[in-house]
Parts: structure tokens; C-alpha cells; sequence
């Protein structure tokens, strides 16, 4: 037997405002690979990813976790299990970073003892100073901000993480530096990662398979290096052209000088 | 002068009570308002029509909204199994937490929906429950809004509170009311600032409040909430002397001062006969009967014309014995009311004018003043031209004025005083008509029914015979000449007396020929 899916979707239809966001979308992910979502705005990415933590109900089809429908326990006891961060990051403005860094261990119950050291190890783990946890959310910039919202999806243990253009507001220093640190975590803690971006290269650079959306359908699903040589498939070819295009010229510019 | 010392010795209770109404309106309000908001923020259907009906009860005038709970409870009480009162606190309480509803919701809408949705999408995406995310994110980030909608509702809720004396709950407004009554002026400025100082004050204290949430300081947290509880618990403390086991007399008193002055005179009889008094002043005088027969109160003086036309509803005017007979057995029929019995003079309605004006255009008459009434301006105090006794009198003298204007009685007096009206709708009582020399007119076709000032007595009173004993010599002991003069003492401008000194005034000789004849009923 192989292993077994940690995630998986069968036939998922979602109808948004007249529109089927998901069209049909059959998944399976196994533990441990770390998927790009891409596609144009409107593709469905978001959609797509909100189906798994149950942000987003399903009109059709069903999506499993570890074996079991998701639908066969409460929405949020699943979403205190999968860790979450987005591109607006919703760190808690009247928290300090400790507080917001503890609110899933604390919905879950976890005792207060562990509190301290734990929020320490995270901050550490996302190469920030502990010496964060006493501040408020205003007194942090972008990179430190995205970097305690990791820590925060990262607290209660979760097995998977879901990213909705996690890197999209930050600088392009900060966004690669960001990026590689992530890649780093997923390897060192075993996750399952989803990661939504707009951005191409990112995906290539992060993922080890990434899932091309487009009108709700999945019309790729393949890896970094499988995308890079597939030119057949005019869906692919459409948005690797850029990333490509820009990196030739790149190369071009640097040959020149 | 009346005594300043006498408004201050008041201040105390009034303040008290006008806080604890405000305090209680305002926390039942919240404690209604901000779930209410909390289920229109979240559902779009109901947040437009359920905004809509409350700001609806912020337009009804306060008084008027007061008044329509006396009836409603009135109703409850007949149909539900309790005992619910439909007369002071009650009442007054609940219009006054509808009152401050609006802020309250509307703040508690704008603050919820005003939540960054990066923030509840946050909420949501780590597994808060809706419980959980109005508890630690909602709530917290919307408390300054939620808290200015209470600071606004505070505010206008101390304002109001004022009215509630209307209903016969004591609060500010009884100085600001008997002052305006009887022009003592001393006692509307003192009502009046003291209930902009509770104001001020608690506005200040809810700011502070606010800005200690807004801040995240919990120092001033701490102490506005301190100082707020500071405020509430003083309002709940009882005063020496409020509490005990003999259950008050409460006498009722319209708006006027001859109400204060009879209110006064019972209050000393009954105290004289060791009986604890409290007083329900200010009633309107359709509130003051039903208030009685439902047991709201114990006593109170009316007149006899109101009481048929009001009560019994009845059109035709009867002679004045006839009249008062028939009223003695309907209403205790009826209502189990004790009419004890005439006090001896009318406060009837009449038609009067300056003597020098009657004169000159030849009115003596309510026939002369017909055919005069075309180039002439009345003045009505706020209730004669929706009374019946005014459609009695457009019927049978077929009256047109030039101009008719309604004014409260203090200002009737001035409006004909200073020329800018030529008629005025009289109290024939009244201490002004000898000081302004006013003549009243003839009402040769028998428009006006007699008025004469009745002592009414509720249920339970008249069943109390001690209490009737008490009261019994009053009846007939007051001539008019006696109440215009004891009427002129409180209204005039210098040398004013207060309605106790006028009660002083008018009761020991009054008294005095009765007490021979009680005791020898006895």
C-alpha cells in the first residue's frame, strides 16, 4: 500500500455569486509535500484552499483529512488543527505578540505552564528576538508582523498549513528571505503545506508540485521542473512565459555587463 | 423668598432618586442593547427594520412616551396575574430604557461591523467560535464605540429622567416643575443644574472609562469603573428615614400650584394623625384619576366637572348637588373610589379678562364675548381646547377667535398681562384674577359645569377609617376667597410662599369648625 493521502478532495463544486468557483476539483495530497496553488485572480485558489479548514463550504463533492470527511466534526475544532495564515496576517491589535501567538493552544486548552517557553521556541523558530512577546502588534513591521502570524498558525502543533498569499505584501527582500525560511520549517517540522500565490516563481522556487487553477478546474498538476519543460499545455505556458521571459532578460542584462 | 435652605434639604433624595431611575434605565437599556446589536450586526435582514423601530421610539416625545406606559402597564396589570404598578418607578423606568436604546444599538452595530474583516477572518481561520470571537475580538475592539453609544444614551437618560416626575416618579424634574408652576425660579435652577452636574459627572466618568479602554489602560479602567459603582451604590442606599415597616399614604398632586397647596394640606393632616406621607406630584390630570383607582395613590383632590367629563364621559351639565351626587355613587360603584366629599369652592373653568378691556368693549357675557370673538386672542393653558367644556362652549355661544394660542398657565397670566392676548381660559380659583383684576364672564346658556374641588379617596384609603377621620374635616372648610388668597401666596412674584407655608396658612382656621362636628360624629 501507498501512502496514505493526508488530504484529499473528490468532485468539490462551490457556487459563488451566479459563478462556480470550484468546478470539480479532485485532489489527493500526501503528508509531507509542500503544493503551490496558482491561477489568475478569480481562478478559484482561495476558494480551493478555505474548502480544507471548512471556511468554505462545498456545494458538491466531499474533502477528507487524514482518512475522515471533514464534515464529521465542528468546523472549528478542525480549523485549531490546521495552521492558517494570510496575506493581511490579522494579528489582534489589543494583544501582545505572546497573546496572539497563544490563542490556539488556549482555545485548545493547553495548560498556561508550557506558555512561556513555547511562545520563546516559536519566536525563535521564526528567527524572531523572544524578547517580541511583551509588544503589540503596532510596534512591529511587515517582515516581524507575518513572521508572529506563522508563529500563531504554527503554535498548536498543526500538521498542515494553509497559506493564502502568505508573502504577498512584503518587500521582495523580506518576501524571499520570508519564503526560504518557511521551506526551511516545512522540511525541519514535516508539515503538509498549501501555499495560494500569485506569483510564479515563488511557487517554482518553493513547491514541490504545484496545482494550476483555472475557472475552478484544475488544469495542471505537476512538478516545478515538469512546469518548466511542459509547453504543450497553453494554460502552463501562459504563466510560466513571464517569469521566464523576465529571467532571460535577466540573464541577458548580467552577460552584458 | 422661599427658604434656599428648603431646595437644599430636598436636593439630597431627589438626586438620589433621579440617579437610580438613570443608572437602572441606562443598564436595563444596555442589557437589552447590545445583544440586540450583537444579532443585527451579524444578520443583515433584521438590522434595518429593528434600527428603524428604535429610532421610531426616539422620535415620540419624552413626555409622551411616559405617559403611553401608564396605560400599557395598566393593561398589563389587568390581564397578567401580577402586580405590576403602573404609576412612578415602573413606568418611568421602562420609557426611559427605550429611550436610551438607540445609541446603545446603534453604537453596538457600527462598533461590531466596524471590525477590520482581516480581523475576523483571523478570528475565524484559527477556530474561534462566534461565542469566542465576540468575546475576545468584538467585544474588546468595538468597547470604545460601544461605550460612546453609552456615554450618549447616559447623557440624554440623566436629561430625561427629569420628566418622570410626570408620572409620579420622584426625580430633578419635581424642583424644575413645581418652580416653573410657581415661578420660583430658585428651584428650577437648582433642578436644573443639579441634573447637568449628574450628567456632566457621568459622562466624565464613562470618558474616562473610554479612554482607558481605548488606551488599554486598566488604571483607569479600574477606577472609572470604581466610581461608576461608587455612583450606582449610593443611589441604591436607602435613606434614613425611607425605609420602614408603615406603609405610605401617597398623595397625588397635578401640575399646578392649588394641587401642591391641597397636596401639602392633606400630607400635614394625615402626618398629624401619625400616618407617613410621600407625595406623586405633577400628574396629568388624566393620569391622576386612573392612578388612583388602580391604588397608585392614595388621595388627591379634583373637581367635579373634570371628573364627569373625563371619567364618566358625560356631555350634559347638570346642577352642582346633582352633579356631585350622582359622582359620589357612580365611582364608588364603578371603581370603589370614595368621593369624601366637597372641600368647599370651585376651580371652574371661566372666560376672563382684563376689567379695563371688558369694560371698554362692553363684555360681560360669554354671549357678548361671541360677538366680539372675531377680533379678540385667546389664551388657553395646554389642555382646555381638547377638552370637552371647550366644545361645550364653541357649541353653545359658536366662539371664533382671531388667534387662539396654548400656553402653561404661568405664562397664560403673562400673555394677558403684557397685552399679547385679550381672552384667557381662567381657573376661577385662581389668586391672579383679584391681582390682575381680571373680571370673569357670565355663562348665562349654561355652557361650563361647576368644578368643585373633591377629595377623592383609592380603594384601600377609603376602607382605612383613621385615615378618613383624619381627612373628613377638610371637607367644606375651604372657601374660595381663603384658596384664592393661599393660591396668590405661591403664584405671586414677591413675597412667595412655599406650598407648605400656604398649606400652614390655610389649614388651622379652615379646620377649625369641622374638628367640632368630626368629633362629635364621632
Amino acid at each position: 500500500m501507498t501512502v496514505p493521502d493526508k488530504i484529499a478532495l473528490s468532485g468539490v463544486k462551490k457556487l459563488r455569486s451566479g459563478q462556480l468557483a470550484l468546478n470539480g476539483v479532485t485532489l489527493s495530497i500526501v503528508a509531507g509535500s509542500f503544493v503551490a496553488i496558482v491561477g489568475r485572480s478569480g481562478s478559484g485558489k482561495t476558494t480551493l484552499l478555505k474548502t480544507i479548514n471548512g471556511l468554505v463550504m462545498p456545494d458538491e463533492g466531499w474533502i477528507r483529512l487524514d482518512g475522515m470527511d471533514i464534515r464529521g466534526r465542528p468546523p472549528t475544532e478542525l480549523r485549531r488543527r490546521i495552521g492558517y495564515v494570510f496575506q493581511e496576517v490579522g494579528l489582534f491589535p489589543h494583544m501582545t505578540v505572546a497573546e496572539n501567538i497563544w490563542l490556539v493552544p488556549g482555545l485548545l486548552g493547553t495548560p498556561n505552564t508550557q506558555r512561556d517557553d513555547r511562545i520563546a521556541e516559536l519566536l525563535t523558530l521564526v528567527a524572531l528576538s523572544p524578547d517580541l512577546a511583551a509588544r503589540y502588534p503596532r510596534a512591529l513591521s511587515g517582515g516581524q508582523a507575518q513572521r508572529v502570524g506563522f508563529a500563531r498558525a504554527l503554535a498548536a502543533r498543526p500538521a498542515v498549513m494553509l497559506m493564502d498569499e502568505p508573502f504577498g505584501a512584503l518587500d521582495p527582500v523580506t518576501r524571499d528571505e520570508l519564503g526560504r525560511a518557511y521551506r526551511t520549517l516545512h522540511d525541519q517540522l514535516g508539515l503538509t503545506s498549501l501555499l495560494v500565490t500569485h506569483d510564479m516563481a515563488e511557487a517554482l522556487l518553493l513547491a514541490d508540485r504545484v496545482i494550476l487553477l483555472d475557472a475552478g478546474q484544475v488544469r495542471a498538476d505537476i512538478t516545478p521542473a515538469e512546469m518548466m519543460a511542459d509547453t504543450d499545455n497553453s494554460a502552463v505556458r501562459a504563466m510560466i512565459e513571464i517569469p521566464r521571459k523576465q529571467a532571460e532578460r535577466l540573464i541577458a542584462l548580467q552577460r552584458q555587463a | 423668598m422661599p427658604e434656599f435652605h428648603a431646595v437644599i434639604r430636598e436636593l439630597p433624595a431627589l438626586l438620589q432618586a433621579h440617579l437610580l431611575i438613570s443608572g437602572c434605565a441606562v443598564l436595563i437599556a444596555i442589557a437589552i442593547g447590545l445583544p440586540l446589536a450583537i444579532w443585527a450586526a451579524d444578520n443583515a435582514r433584521i438590522r434595518g427594520p429593528l434600527l428603524a423601530v428604535i429610532g421610531l421610539f426616539q422620535t415620540i416625545p419624552g413626555l409622551a412616551l411616559l405617559a403611553l406606559f401608564y396605560p400599557m402597564l395598566l393593561l398589563l396589570d389587568s390581564v397578567t396575574p401580577l402586580a405590576i404598578p403602573a404609576l412612578g418607578f415602573a413606568p418611568a423606568l421602562l420609557a426611559l430604557s427605550v429611550y436610551a436604546l438607540l445609541p446603545i444599538v446603534r453604537n453596538g452595530v457600527a462598533a461590531i461591523r466596524g471590525i477590520d474583516p482581516a480581523l475576523v477572518e483571523a478570528a475565524n481561520g484559527l477556530g474561534m467560535t462566534r461565542g469566542q470571537r465576540l468575546r475576545l475580538v468584538e467585544l474588546p475592539l468595538g468597547a470604545p464605540v460601544i461605550l460612546a453609544g453609552i456615554r450618549t444614551a447616559t447623557v440624554w437618560t440623566i436629561g430625561t429622567a427629569t420628566l418622570a416626575t410626570t408620572i409620579g416618579q420622584p426625580s430633578l424634574g419635581n424642583l424644575i416643575f413645581s418652580g416653573l408652576q410657581t415661578e420660583d425660579w430658585q428651584r428650577v435652577l437648582i433642578g436644573c443644574a443639579a441634573s447637568a452636574c449628574l450628567a456632566i459627572i457621568a459622562d466624565g466618568l464613562l470618558a474616562l472609562l473610554e479612554s482607558g479602554l481605548a488606551r488599554r489602560s486598566a488604571l483607569r479602567v479600574r477606577i472609572g469603573i470604581g466610581l461608576i459603582a461608587a455612583g450606582l451604590a449610593v443611589a441604591l442606599t436607602p435613606m434614613s428615614g425611607a425605609a420602614g415597616g408603615q406603609r405610605m399614604v401617597v398623595i397625588g398632586a397635578k401640575n399646578f400650584s392649588e394641587q401642591y397647596i391641597l397636596a401639602a394640606a392633606l400630607q400635614s393632616r394625615l402626618e398629624a394623625a401619625g400616618f407617613r406621607t410621600e407625595r406623586r406630584d405633577d400628574l396629568g390630570s388624566a393620569i391622576a384619576y386612573r392612578a388612583l383607582a388602580a391604588g397608585d395613590i392614595d388621595a388627591y383632590v379634583d373637581y367635579s366637572g373634570t371628573l364627569w367629563t373625563n371619567v364618566l364621559g358625560r356631555r350634559d351639565i347638570p346642577p352642582a348637588p346633582r352633579m356631585l351626587a350622582e359622582l359620589t355613587a357612580t365611582l364608588a360603584r364603578r371603581d370603589h373610589v370614595k368621593l369624601l366629599g366637597a372641600l368647599g369652592f370651585e376651580n371652574a373653568y371661566a372666560f376672563a379678562m382684563r376689567r379695563s378691556r371688558a369694560e371698554a368693549l362692553g363684555i360681560r357675557s360669554l354671549d357678548d364675548l361671541a360677538t366680539a370673538a372675531p377680533r379678540l386672542r385667546f389664551a388657553s393653558d395646554l389642555e382646555f381646547l381638547n377638552r370637552p367644556e371647550w366644545k361645550s362652549v364653541e357649541d353653545h355661544y359658536d366662539l371664533r377667535f382671531l388667534e387662539q394660542r396654548s400656553y402653561s398657565p404661568t405664562f397664560m397670566y403673562r400673555a394677558i398681562a403684557g397685552g399679547s392676548a385679550d381672552v384667557l381660559s381662567a381657573f376661577s380659583s385662581d389668586g391672579r384674577i383679584a391681582s390682575l383684576d381680571l373680571v370673569t364672564l357670565s355663562d348665562p346658556r349654561g355652557a361650563l359645569p361647576s368644578y368643585q374641588a373633591v377629595l377623592l379617596l383609592s380603594p384601600r384609603a377609603a376602607r382605612d377609617r383613621r385615615l378618613v377621620a383624619a381627612l373628613s374635616p377638610l371637607v367644606g372648610a375651604v372657601s374660595i376667597e381663603r384658596m384664592r388668597r393661599a393660591n396668590l401666596m405661591v403664584d405671586r412674584d414677591v413675597d412667595k410662599k412655599t406650598p407648605q407655608e400656604a398649606a400652614r396658612w390655610l389649614l388651622p382656621k379652615a379646620v377649625e369648625p369641622q374638628k367640632q362636628i368630626a368629633r362629635k360624629g364621632q
